[in-house]
């Protein structure tokens, strides 16, 4: 193995020493105006209004892209989850490592799998659904985040089932995009998901569906709300 | 460059090996032409008016629901402006942050050279297929075809570029490359195609949308389970992070971007933005420009490589193929900024009539006419007759500028490279008597009495057209002959308006109807 790695960095090495140094060059030589450092005027709005519900605005604009929006509490999240599982008739689940046991507690005659060893993607590919949490949302876009982090894993478990449930805490909610990406960490892979998988390539013709997952249920968990039932 | 014709491998076993050259761009006749072709197709014509309007209709929402929009644009057009005004420093800063993310940079003067690295990389991976995500960059370097000379198969993974794979044709749009295709036309396509490349089409198979949406799902599935390589473009890549990200709607970017073991990116220098934040502004310009929803599906952003999570072997290529020409050229530099959002291309007057085939590049519409000549070196030295024809090729009605995320002033372009190519050819070159045209209608125009002296000579040309109410169909000698090859126009009012408005205005108020 370090026999090979050690060949193709050389030969990285030599054709870079041609091409890098002669398109920086030829950069050099474009620069007939010397153009100078621009300042980014940056007089758009970065911090969403204060008068904004972002927690109703975000339910709302998920709900847009026809995902399935569940509002609940905490005391009554395992219940939705389950229901949100049930609602698609999930028999395989599976489950990233760090997610929370007491949000399966509800969660019974179904196949709990674990990632751990990873599974192959042909193992993937035949589990039912999936239960992430997230690292960011976004009101303004109906937008979740996730980053790979604990209750996420790894971007692999968020594609290849066709059922992903996502659940989202109130204060994990920011207004706009520039605030989400204040939050989030550029090292982290990031998968950001607005509704489910969608294509508009035949006539321009809106289908919900292709290679993501089909059905995108996102369950709210918002403790300024009383327990109740779920759309 | 390319003496050998790429041809079509077929793999599926039990079938004759096909060799048939596969499509490219090269031998498009001019401009005027081409779109003639395109103008005589009725069905065509209907398509586009269709997925033109819809999409026009559904952006104008979009971006009605950002107040500060004006704003993002200014500062979208800042951030790449300052890109280009630093690209050594900032390219060398990408590179040394993705190396340290564990990923590997090569860089390519042109499309040649960019084909050879991909081609080595995946034959060291022992593969001899890649699975690709949608990417402008790959098509104007024909990857595609130089992998198949080297024995690779490239399935492309977007439902629109299958479509167009699979139908032996070439994409006609930026954001929709199948545009120019109705359902059943698709039908057909995956019925008779899909066989030969996988997972044949069911037998059954209809033409509504969500039944061939389903039909690439399955068909794609087992090809996305077994890529080992996967090639991508880039939207944006981060100088400051070296993170890379994708924009996409329907998944088989996800798939090619965390499934394989390898991953090759492809971007043009100009890709770059400076730091993390400025992400908030494209993040913002990009989807409702382009798809016109507040944001795309799904959009993958990576730096380097994630023990444990997708791809182990990351190598980005930074392809030069003529941009570092486009830079050298003060006027033209701002087509750089360019996010390949396609909103010109939607409200373009002439682009909704003739498709994107007739601008024989994969960067058709506004921008194609603007890019093309200039990736092709237009401020170098003099270009062929079909790339000569692109600036041309626009009514300089100016909609493209107004909805251009980056405010990119395509019509001062298009202006600029037509004296480019007035300089280079001569403005009696067949093609550029235009110019020669247009030069003695800005006479005509310049004053009301030559004005005047115009329209009457116009007029009794217009009854002499006669009964088809067109001019175009006559062959006129010269200057004349050359504007109308291009154009129909519509024969001339039989009593001009400067006559009938001073008619008229005598009638109403007896007399002295001022201009």
């Amino acid at each position: 193995m370090r026999g090979i790695a050690t060949v193709v960095a050389a030969v990285v090495k030599v054709e870079r020493a041609d091409a890098r140094e002669a398109i920086l060059n030829r950069i050099r030589a474009a620069y007939v105006d010397r153009p100078a450092r621009v300042d980014v005027p940056r007089d758009y709005d970065v911090l969403t209004a204060a008068d904004i519900d972002v927690v109703e605005l975000f339910a709302e604009r998920v709900a847009d892209y026809r995902a399935v929006v569940h509002r609940t509490t905490e005391a009554g999240l395992a219940a939705t989850i389950a229901e949100a599982l049930a609602s698609r008739s999930a028999r395989r689940v599976v489950v990233p490592t760090g997610l929370p046991a007491a949000w399966l507690a509800s969660v019974i005659s179904v196949d709990q799998i674990a990632d751990d060893p990873p599974l192959t993607h042909a193992q993937l590919d035949g589990v039912d659904a999936v239960i992430t949490s997230c690292a960011v949302a976004i009101a303004v876009t109906g937008t979740i985040v996730l980053d790979a982090g604990p209750g996420q894993g790894r971007r692999a478990l968020s594609l290849l089932p066709d059922h992903h449930v996502c659940i989202v805490r109130a204060d994990q909610i920011v207004g706009g995009v520039p605030e989400a990406l204040q939050r989030l960490d550029p090292r982290r892979p990031l998968t950001w998901i607005s509704g489910p998988s969608a294509t508009s390539d035949i006539e321009l013709d809106r289908v919900e569906g292709v290679h993501g997952p089909r059905n995108l249920d996102v369950v709210l968990v918002d403790p300024r709300r009383s327990v109740q039932r779920p759309r | 460059m390319r003496d050998q014709r790429p041809v079509v491998r077929v793999t599926s076993p039990g079938r004759p090996a096909i060799h048939e050259p596969l499509p490219t761009f090269a031998g498009t006749p001019p401009f005027p032409e081409a779109a003639k072709v395109a103008l005589a197709d009725p069905q065509l014509r209907r398509n586009l008016r269709m997925a033109t309007t819809t999409i026009r209709t559904k952006r104008a929402r979009a971006v009605e629901e950002c107040p500060d929009w004006e704003e993002l644009r200014v500062a979208g057009a800042a951030i790449k402006d300052d890109v280009m005004a630093r690209l050594p420093e900032l390219l060398e800063q990408l590179e040394s942050n993705v190396v340290a993310a564990g990923g590997v940079v090569h860089w390519a003067r042109d499309g040649a050279e960019a084909n050879a690295i991909v081609a080595r990389i995946v034959r060291d991976a022992g593969a001899t297929e890649v699975v690709k995500v949608k990417s402008m960059v790959t098509q104007e370097i024909e990857l595609n075809e130089a992998l198949a000379l080297q024995g690779i198969d490239a399935w492309e993974t977007d439902l629109a570029e299958l479509i167009v794979q699979l139908g032996h044709d070439l994409p006609s749009h930026i954001l929709v490359p199948a545009i120019h295709r109705n359902r059943s036309e698709i039908r057909d396509i995956f019925r008779t195609e899909m066989g030969a490349a996988g997972r044949p089409a069911p037998a059954d198979l209809g033409n509504d949308p969500r039944e061939l949406a389903e039909a690439a799902r399955l068909h794609l599935r087992e090809k996305f389970l077994r890529a080992r390589v996967a090639v991508s473009g880039a939207n944006f890549a981060v100088a400051e992070t070296g993170t890379v990200m994708v924009v996409e709607s329907e998944g088989n970017g996800r798939m090619c971007l965390t499934l394989p073991d390898v991953l090759i990116t492809v971007m043009g220098i100009e890709k770059l933005v400076p730091s993390w934040r400025d992400l908030e502004v494209f993040l913002q310009l990009l989807p409702r420009s382009s798809t016109a929803e507040r944001m795309n599906p799904y959009t993958s952003m990576w730096t380097g490589v994630t023990p444990g999570d997708g791809p182990q072997v990351f190598h980005l290529i930074l392809l030069d193929n003529g941009r570092t020409d486009v830079l050298s050229d003060t006027v033209g530099r701002q087509a750089l900024r360019c996010i390949k959002c396609s909103a010109c291309l939607n409200v373009c007057p002439v682009y909704e009539r003739t498709g994107g085939h007739a601008y024989g590049s994969p960067y058709p519409g506004p921008i194609g006419a603007i890019l093309t000549p200039q990736l092709r070196g237009i401020a170098r030295h003099p270009v062929d007759e079909q790339t000569a024809s692109l600036p041309y090729a626009s009514s300089l009605c100016g909609a493209c500028f107004d909805v251009c995320p980056v405010r990119i002033d395509i019509p001062e372009i298009l202006v600029h490279l037509r004296t480019l190519v007035v300089r280079q050819h001569g403005w009696r070159a067949a093609f550029g008597q235009e110019a020669g045209m247009m030069r003695s209608l800005g006479g005509a125009f310049g004053g009301p009495r030559r004005l005047g002296a115009a329209e009457r000579v116009a007029s009794v040309g217009g009854r002499v057209v006669g009964r088809s109410g067109r001019i175009g169909r006559v062959r006129l000698p010269g200057m004349l002959g050359a504007w109308f090859r291009a154009r129909d126009l519509r024969a001339p009012a039989k009593v001009p308006f400067r006559r009938w408005w001073r008619g008229h205005a005598r009638d109403r108020d007896g007399g002295g109807g001022g201009g």
